[in-house]
């Protein structure tokens, strides 16, 4: 977060570091020369983070349109000899998976390691998805850190196995490894080759042939896997109870056992690598355990893998019992697999096991406040944020149409429209980009008796990443609807990350954005750029759109208004009190109860409106709705617009 | 220092700049040469949702990003709700709290479904049901000194004059002169400083 701790170079320190921030030291460290990502949550920091230190370590970083593009890149600086980094979510890993399919089969150069951002509980996904799946399917190995010390060390054992075995490497990392921070130990820069060049002789081709390798390259990681120091037992010695853990998990585990007071009787495995399995190791653990449970976030992997390994060496092990989430005793609220693991799931979950008492309750305190309920904080747009304004218009123009217009949602910050804050109006969402597939689809069975309006809606950013194949597909198919984009000059979502409509790029050198609309043009496809904070125009201009047939385009176009406050000298809005008209309005308290600006707030005192300057970003587009014209400008002044 | 580890809390709603301010108390713990955790949950960070920080602070070894349920020995509210909702699942009759007494009204306050705590009778459950409360105006500490979005270093400010955690003020002012320069240290120094004053 502070990326302080990264402008400090000196080995041997301890220095805070979040694990985003120790993967980008340990990339350093490893003589990182090329990274390519496209941010998302919880993995966005790192190649910001390599952007900023570009120039210090002579190394390339770079936001790519998508992540397919991303991981070609990286593959590409591997075949030319140059150690490098692509950085994912799980979502990501999912576009970028049918490239990295192949790379995995042709196989590498210099080290190649791929990031992989989890999200367990969905802190800021879509989905929760269990990555590891893929990385076994790709035949690569995955290293799974449980601090963000260990993710650094990781980081430079990554580099090494990936360059020994010519194999790209996986480091999944999870929410509460990303965005957690502890101490990390500074370590000397290493003296790698930096100098790229395409051998002659090199040849990286996917040839189903290559398969045989790929098996023969899983049976020597199996083998090393046994030799890392990552994969650790800590406990009595012939332990009948094993806890095997992974991640977080790893130091929940040992902090559970200790609070249920059984540090003598269970022992706690740390599976720092979990595909391949190091298995001797795992077997010397199984035989003096009766009883091992599983610990893991998501899917089951770990202890499928575990169980199979088990199953294999059956007269060697028995008797053993296994407890996880099969068993269904290893588990939260929701279900096993399903939300993050906690220090008291954990708990509670070796308590289950053991049966024995979960002393939680009675440590502590009775805490029941006499307060009433405590009300739920509800995820909305920011104060002045344009999406609101957008999506209010749009959903004033589908009502003066009144043909059921059928609004498609996609990712980004404006994915929250489908809660309350943008009136629940898109029905559906998917992946990046899927709106406009969905709207090709819908846009097209008019044939079938179909009369309703189609708008899909996306961002900036999404646009460039995935949207235009399915534009040029809809010019081509003649589908009828009309596309939104969102534009707020920025990533917002993941931390404002600049993108191609963008003038920088991620190391802070000035390019030349390319034009939504120009884009739009080549296609030969209508567009028409509008200013979302005019609400009435905007309404007038969708309602418009919507009367057309064919494809056409509508970029509403306003800064991000979190982007715009910090550089904007916009003049403060306020509400006269004494023009508003409180609950006599007939309004229905349209600024904070419909419109729900979180700046526009209720005076309870005075029955009245309220402007909470501390929150407002000055946007002004209330003042235009407010049917008493009680909201003001001070200075009548209109600066930004 | 005599527990094993301290559990604190940083909690508030996102862009009250709460983050930052975990990471100064995390970075000054670390630099003062304790083994610290930090879960950061800042998903919703910036669009309203609540923020969360676990700072687990330990001479002895590294501990796990999150603290178990009812096991907060400092929380540090940046926000009336928030510190409540904070208090009830993590607090206990030990815990410390400082708290702005600053509302940030959620979407269902907002379309009038759901009722706000009245914040006297909140104050007041927690000055009860806590080991010691100080219920803070920071945000209004923080216009004063001329920068609203220093809150987050008012709150620091108090977090390190009540010497919970034994850091020198030193050591945290350290760590902001890292993090800023010129004006804006000085203004953060300066709302530092009134959140110093404000429990001393």
């Amino acid at each position: 977060m502070s990326f302080m701790s990264l402008q400090v170079n000196e080995p041997g320190r301890s220095v805070l570091m979040t694990g985003n921030e120790a993967i980008t030291r340990g990339a350093i460290e490893a003589g990182l020369s090329f990274a390519a990502s496209y941010p998302g949550s919880p993995t966005s920091e790192i190649l910001a983070h390599l952007g900023r230190l570009a120039n210090e370590h002579n190394l390339y970083a770079e936001w790519s349109v998508n992540e397919k593009v991303a991981i070609e890149e990286a593959a590409a600086a591997s075949f030319a000899g140059l150690r490098s980094l692509c950085i994912v979510k799980q979502n990501g890993l999912n576009v970028a998976l049918d490239s990295l399919v192949s790379i995995a089969i042709s196989g590498i150069k210099a080290g190649m390691v791929l990031v992989v951002g989890d999200d367990p509980g969905a802190h800021s996904s879509t989905n929760e998805e269990d990555s590891r799946l893929l990385s076994k399917v790709v035949h690569i190995p995955i290293f799974e850190p449980s601090t963000p010390e260990e993710a650094k060390q990781m980081t430079l054992a990554a580099y090494e196995l990936s360059e020994n075995l010519k194999l790209p490497v996986t480091l999944r990392c999870v929410t509460r490894i990303s965005h957690a921070s502890g101490n990390v130990t500074l370590g000397e820069l290493q003296n790698v080759n930096k100098q790229a060049i395409f051998a002659k002789k090199d040849r990286y081709v996917t040839n189903a042939a290559l398969h045989q390798l790929q098996e023969v390259k899983l049976a020597k990681i199996r083998q090393i896997a046994d030799t890392l120091p990552f994969n650790t037992y800590k406990g009595p010695q012939n332990a009948k109870t094993v806890i095997i853990a992974s991640g977080p998990s790893a130091l929940y585990a040992p902090e559970a056992v200790n609070a249920l007071g059984l540090d003598n009787e269970v022992g706690v495995l740390k599976l720092g690598m979990t595909w391949p399995l190091p298995e001797k190791f795992l077997l010397e653990h199984m035989k003096h355990a009766e009883r091992v449970i599983f610990i893991e976030e998501i899917e089951s992997f770990n202890e499928d893998n575990v169980m199979a390994l088990a199953a294999q060496h059956i007269s060697e092990i028995y008797p053993l019992e296994f407890y996880g989430q099969k068993s269904g005793h290893v588990t939260g609220p929701k279900g096993p697999g399903v939300g993050e693991m906690d220090p008291d799931k954990v708990k509670q979950s070796i308590a289950r096991v053991l049966g024995v008492e979960n002393n939680q309750a009675a440590e502590k305190p009775s805490l029941k406040l006499e307060t009433p309920d405590v009300p739920v904080r509800e995820m909305a747009f920011c104060a002045g944020c344009p999406h609101r304004a957008s999506f209010w218009a749009m959903k004033s123009a589908v009502a003066l149409d009144g043909r059921n217009a059928v609004v498609l949602g996609d990712i980004g910050c404006y994915s929250l429209a489908l809660r309350r804050t943008g009136w629940a109006l898109p029905q559906t969402m998917h992946a990046m980009g899927s709106s406009a597939g969905i709207a090709n689809g819908l846009g097209k069975l008019e044939r079938f008796g179909f009369k309703q309006p189609v708008i899909a809606v996306v961002g900036d950013s999404t646009f460039f990443h995935s949207t235009i194949p399915a534009l040029v597909n809809a010019r081509y198919t003649r589908a009828n609807f009309l596309l939104v984009v969102l534009d707020n000059e920025t990533t917002a979502m993941t931390g404002h990350q600049p993108h191609p409509g963008m003038s920088k790029n991620a190391m802070g050198e000035i390019v030349e954005g390319l034009q939504i609309e120009e884009v739009v043009k080549g296609l030969k496809l209508p567009v028409v750029i509008q200013d979302p904070y005019d609400v009435k125009g905007t309404t007038e201009v969708v309602y418009k759109l919507l009367q057309s047939e064919g494809t056409k385009v509508l970029v509403l176009s306003q800064a991000c208004a979190l982007v715009a406050a910090k550089a904007s000298t916009r003049p403060r809005v306020y509400i006269d009190q004494e023009q508003c008209i409180g609950d006599s309005c007939g309004c229905n308290r349209f600024c904070s109860a419909t419109f729900t600006c979180p700046a526009t707030i209720w005076d309870p005192k005075k029955g009245k409106a309220l402007i909470d300057e501390v929150v407002c970003n000055r946007c002004q587009v209330c003042v235009s709705l407010c049917p008493q014209g009680a909201i003001k400008v001070e200075g009548g002044a209109n600066l930004d617009r | 220092m005599t527990a094993k580890v301290l559990n604190i809390i940083v909690t508030g709603v996102g862009g009250q700049g709460n983050v930052l301010a975990s990471q100064v108390i995390a970075t000054a713990a670390v630099d003062s040469g304790y083994f610290v955790s930090v879960g950061e949950t800042f998903g919703a960070s910036q669009r309203g949702g609540s923020v969360t920080s676990h700072i687990r602070v330990s001479k002895v070894s590294a501990y796990g990003p999150l603290i178990p349920q009812g096991e907060a020995d400092f929380i540090l509210g940046f926000e009336p709700l928030e510190t409540l909702r904070t208090f009830r699942d993590y607090g206990n009759s030990s815990t410390q709290v400082i708290m702005n007494v600053r509302p940030n009204y959620p979407l269902g306050v907002l379309l009038n479904e759901d009722q706000y705590p009245d914040i006297p009778v909140l104050t007041g459950n927690l000055r009860v049901q806590s080991q010691k409360l100080w219920a803070l105006e920071a945000t209004n500490l923080a216009v004063d000194v001329g920068v609203p979005v220093g809150t987050n270093m008012v709150m620091t400010g108090a977090f390190a004059g009540v010497q919970f955690l034994p850091i020198s003020f030193l050591a945290y002012e350290t760590v902001l002169k890292g993090m800023f320069a010129g004006e804006i240290l000085d203004l953060n120094l300066a709302a530092f400083q009134v959140g110093v004053k404000a429990v001393s």
